[in-house]
Formats: C-alpha cells, structure tokens, sequence
C-alpha cells in the first residue's frame, strides 16, 4: 500500500537517492539498442566527438533518472505517473564510472476542479554526479492520488 | 544528415513505426520503471490507465532509436551520391515532452518529425542548433506523444 498521497507531499521538501554508478557496459548496452551513435558506443569514435569521450545517451540519463526517482520516492507513493516534462537540459555529459544521485523538490501543488480523486505537484528534478555536478535538470508535474474518504476518516 | 545550412522552418519527415509488445515494455520498466501499470497486466487492469502500457521513457528511447536509423539511411543515400553527410552533434535537451495518451501492449505507433527552429550556435560556428517537433500517432490515428528536440548539426563551411 502507497504510505505517500498527494496531500501529504509538501512544497519545498526535497528527496534524494542513489548514488547509483553507471557502468561502461551499461552505457553501450543501453545505446546498442536505443541510441547507436559513436558517442555512445565507441571510446575512441567518441574522442573525435564534441563530447570528447564515450558519454551516456541522454534518454539513458533520463531513465536512471525515473529509476532513482521510483526507488526513492514513487516506490512509496500514490503515483499516477505523469503527463509529460516540461524541460531537461543535458547539462554535462555522463561518463563510465559515474555515480549519479536524485535531488527531487517538491515545488507547487495544483487540485483540478474536475478530478477531485487526484492533484498534480510540480517538481525540479536534478541529477548530480560524484563531483557535485548537476549533470542534468528537469521540470515536470507528477500526477497523485488523494486518500480516498473512507480511509481518511 | 543534412547540413543545418541545408534545412528550412517546415521541413517534415516520417521518421518511422515501433510496435511495442507487453514482453518488451516490462522488460523496459523492470530495468528502469517498475510502476506496477509498466510490469503487470493485472496490476494495470486495476489502475487509472486499465491496460498494460509502456514507460514513457520506453517511448522517447524508442523514438530516438527510428531517429538514428532515420539518419543512418540518409547518410548512406548521401554517400551513394557522393555527397558527404552532416554531422550530428549532442542534444543540450528538450522540451515540452507530452505523452499524450498511454501506449498499450500491441500498439503501433508512427513517429514524425517537423524542423520548427534554426539557430546558428554563437559560440561554435562550426554548428547550429535545430529544434524540432517529433509527434507520435498510434494506429486509431490517435495523437500519443509529443515533443521538441533540440541538437547540434553540422554547418557546410563558409
């Protein structure tokens, strides 16, 4: 059972997990099938790139961010997954070896009058690797489910 | 690739197709999005989304794979020419990423892409910087995906 609903998400509070190291094998194993550009996939085809180094695929960034993001937080909640994301900006590249850590604020809340079961809280979500870096930063609203009365009650 | 140089506000490509079976979408999730909705046909008959859907991240990486394969073949038609095809720099990010409506196990959708904004890079002028919008249609021709890409793209040389 959820143990976190939308009313009790904070605006403000902040969540962090990992850090989870990603690895050389990782990176071109995800790349070999989403993503299979130099960059990605070949040290030396990738020096000669404007990354300067075998470097993850962004979209692979992104889902050791949903990763972090449900080990550290939707595990536990009420989630309704989310309706998209406004913003990610790749910031820095993300090497072999890598350890990456989740730093997830919640921002505002917002109740649609239309869906009284559910809210939508908006989130900044950083990615940040073992020098502090943030290596990558979003924006987006997630969706959560109210407790229901007769629970609350 | 074509050249930045060589691209117009309104140009427009059919990038491809991906059908995504249930075996596929929680072999995604399992690694990356272990939502019950993304792992389990019977956790998801039970919630909001009623059916076995992908991860919407499975959808970006998806897509991005039909654009690589895309620019694969177009470069492999330059080459036939004889014309040298463009490079293809990294993605600083993008924007206003919607997933639209859930894709079902068994849902084919089709990706196409339309060049919305040219900027040449003011700190590498060796590059510009193409933004484009990318939707994706499953076969009800219902719209389920949206988003602007941004990437780096090689410019001919003054």
């Amino acid at each position: 059972m959820p143990r976190i609903y939308f009313e009790d998400i904070v605006p403000g509070s902040v969540t962090t997990c990992g850090p989870r190291t990603i690895t050389r094998e990782e990176i071109i194993a995800f790349a070999s099938e989403f993503d299979p550009q130099p960059m990605h996939l070949d040290e030396e085809a990738a020096k000669k790139t404007m990354l300067g180094g075998l470097s993850a695929s962004g979209w692979h960034t992104c889902a050791i961010m949903m990763r972090l993001i449900y080990d550290g937080f939707a595990v536990n909640a009420a989630s309704m997954g989310a309706p998209g994301i406004d913003e990610v900006k790749w910031l820095k590249p993300v090497r072999p070896g890598d350890s990456l850590s989740l730093r997830l604020t919640a921002l505002e809340k917002r109740e649609p009058k239309t869906r009284p079961d559910m809210g939508f809280v908006q989130f900044r979500c950083e990615l940040l690797n073992q020098r502090g870096e943030v290596v990558l930063d979003s924006a987006y609203p997630g969706m959560f489910a109210k407790r229901k009365r007769e629970a609350a009650e | 690739m074509k050249f930045f140089d060589d691209m117009q506000i309104g140009d427009r490509r059919e990038i491809g197709k991906h059908l995504f079976t249930a075996e596929e979408i929680k072999r995604f999730a399992r690694s990356f999005d272990p939502q019950p909705f993304h792992m389990d046909e019977e956790a998801a008959r039970r919630s909001h989304f009623g059916a076995l859907c992908a991860s919407g991240w499975h959808t970006t990486a998806a897509c991005m794979r039909l654009i690589v394969d895309y620019h694969k073949d177009l470069a492999a038609e330059m080459i036939a020419r004889g014309e040298r095809p463009a490079k293809i720099g990294p993605s600083p990010g993008f924007k206003n990423l919607k997933w639209r409506k859930p894709i079902y196990a068994g849902d084919t959708v089709t990706f196409a892409s339309e060049v919305i904004e040219l900027r040449p890079s003011a700190s590498r002028p060796q590059w510009g910087v193409v933004h484009m919008f990318t939707q994706g249609t499953n076969q009800k021709g219902e719209r389920v995906y949206e988003i602007e890409n941004i990437a780096f793209i090689e410019r001919r040389a003054a």
